[in-house]
């Protein structure tokens, strides 16, 4: 596995959060450089360290002000420079075990209402869209908008679809959307705006769990059609 | 010791001061709005700065005590009656067995809290007691209290001393048209400098669709250099971010862990509690400090506070 050093930045947002950001792209790449980082800070921990949460190409980590002071710099000076010591050293692995994940789903008519919308932008017919986007796996970028809300990539261009012009009231639990070349599975009924294309029966967070959801960063999720 | 809801309010939840370790789940941390107040109410009562206690809108819940109990109560003025007597703001106050606790009008302010000696006991989720609406899970049921909930209440409650005070000085940060200290965002510099001119300049009205999620705000138009584009990062509450159509939103309690649009801002953390206190149609503006002078604000609440604590402690039996 290449080790090379990886490039980043450390910027603040606020007194108690530090962002470890690694460029402004969806990258499996840049990810897994960000996942790897975000379980070393974890795994490293330091004074006042409260917990650290990967996004597509950053990391943002919390802390307590109150414990990561010094006499010598602020406690963000501290922070940063903690943090740029152990993503400086982080491979893009720690070990740390990936998942990969079966997810039975159905596919258009009442589980996927934009899927007719989507073959017809794209012109292709609705099976294609459906066998195209069940012929590869996906990473699990990051988890975010929703509680275990996953996110999910890369589709192929073929597939790729903006989102809806105006946003649902009410996406029913279990809906697999697409927005780009991105897509995702709704855990909860809630508003959205991605294009529905299929829907999973598959519980993704569970919040009478102690480990609520389903997913984690870093994993690989396959669907596949049932009946 | 228990206390019973005998008029379910707009939106009462319990909240304490949220749970932390689970945003790389999507999970928020939520609590309470004004996290100040539930700190200072706690010390107050000598609780764990972090009990549960009730976190209300106006109209906010008829409260009757099955037992003696010593409360407190503060964040929002919503003229609080004890048994038809206004019940002084900021001080532990005791309430006897069959008294109810009312709310007869609001002064100002959009939550107001109240804190009880022992703490509210309720299901706890991911390691809170708050409240998520959203999940269902925490406080009683993960659901806005209702008529006939019975709420437990640790320890002894009537132990210790009443008629107790927070300083002005922790309490008094409560203005009508605030100036809300923010430290630039991550996204800062991609304003326009007449969209970064106009966020330190400007007046923001607060729209009537604000919630715990977040503040929607009415002003002048801001804008990014640039048509951009932006990968999903995180953002946690009092975040300033900048929606497509130009209207900027802090983000609350309740926010969600990521998000898409430019962070411009954040609120800094002496300054949060005033943001959770405004509703619609106040007025705020923003200025930009520097994160040294956001940590001295910061120190500056948290010695106050261990005054009081430790005022609280020369002055107990």
């Amino acid at each position: 596995m290449k080790n090379e050093p990886v490039q980043f930045v450390v910027e603040p947002l606020g007194e108690d959060c530090a962002i470890i950001s690694l460029g402004k792209v969806i990258s499996e790449d840049v990810n897994r450089r960000a996942v790897s980082i975000a379980e070393a800070v974890s795994d490293a921990g330091f004074e006042g360290f409260v917990e650290a949460s990967p996004a597509y190409s950053s990391v943002a980590v919390f802390f307590d002000p109150g414990k990561a002071r010094s006499e010598t710099g602020t406690p963000f000076e501290n922070v940063k420079t903690e943090l740029e010591r152990i993503a400086g050293a982080a491979g893009p692995s720690t070990g740390r075990e990936k998942r990969a994940h079966t997810v039975p789903a159905r596919f258009g008519g009442e589980d996927g209402p934009d899927l007719e919308e989507i073959a017809e932008r794209r012109g292709l017919d609705p099976e294609d869209v459906v066998e195209i986007f069940l012929s590869r796996d996906y990473r699990v970028f990051m988890l975010g908008f929703l509680p275990g809300f996953p996110y999910l990539g890369t589709l192929d261009e073929r597939i790729a679809t903006s989102r809806r012009e105006s946003p649902r009231t009410r996406v029913p639990a279990g809906s697999i959307g697409i927005a780009g070349s991105q897509t995702g599975i709704y855990p909860f009924d809630s508003p959205g705006g991605w294009q529905l294309i299929g829907r999973t029966e598959v519980t993704v967070f569970d919040p009478g769990s102690d480990d609520p959801a389903m997913f984690r960063p870093g994993d690989s999720i396959r669907f596949v059609e049932s009946s | 010791m228990s206390l019973k809801i005998t008029r379910a309010g707009i939106l009462d939840t319990v909240q304490d001061l949220g749970r932390t370790g689970y945003r790389a789940l999507g999970v928020n941390p939520g609590g309470a709005a004004d996290r100040d107040a539930v700190r200072i109410l706690n010390t107050l009562l000598g609780n764990d700065e972090n009990a549960a206690g009730v976190e209300m809108h106006f109209p906010a819940a008829n409260i009757e005590f099955e037992d003696d109990a010593v409360i407190a109560i503060g964040g929002a003025h919503f003229r609080p009656e004890l048994k038809g007597v206004a019940v002084q703001k900021w001080t532990s106050v005791l309430a006897k067995k069959g008294e109810t606790l009312n709310f007869t009008g609001r002064k100002y302010g959009a939550r107001c809290y109240l804190a009880v000696r022992g703490g509210i006991e309720t299901e706890q989720w991911l390691g809170s007691a708050s409240t998520n609406l959203f999940v269902k899970a925490g406080g009683a049921g993960g659901r806005k209290l209702e008529k006939g909930d019975v709420l437990s209440v640790g320890g002894k409650a009537t132990d210790g001393p009443v008629g107790l005070s927070a300083g002005r000085t922790l309490t008094d940060r409560f203005l009508l048209e605030p100036m809300l200290r923010v430290t630039e965002g991550p996204e800062h510099h991609l304003l326009t400098a007449v969209s970064a001119n106009a966020f330190e300049t400007g007046e923001f009205e607060v729209r009537s669709d604000s919630n715990r999620m977040g503040i929607r705000l009415e002003g002048p138009p801001l804008h990014t250099v640039d048509e951009i584009d932006l990968v999903s990062s995180a953002v946690a509450p009092g975040t300033v971010q900048l929606l497509p159509d130009g209207s900027a939103v802090i983000l609350g309690a309740d926010s969600q862990t990521t998000g898409g649009y430019p962070r411009i801002a954040r609120i800094i953390a002496a300054d949060l509690s005033i943001a959770a206190q405004v509703s619609t149609g106040d007025r705020v503006r923003f200025r930009l400090v520097p994160l040294e002078e956001a940590y001295a604000a910061m120190c500056s609440f948290e010695r106050d506070l261990s005054f009081l604590r430790l005022g609280l402690r020369f002055r107990a039996p």
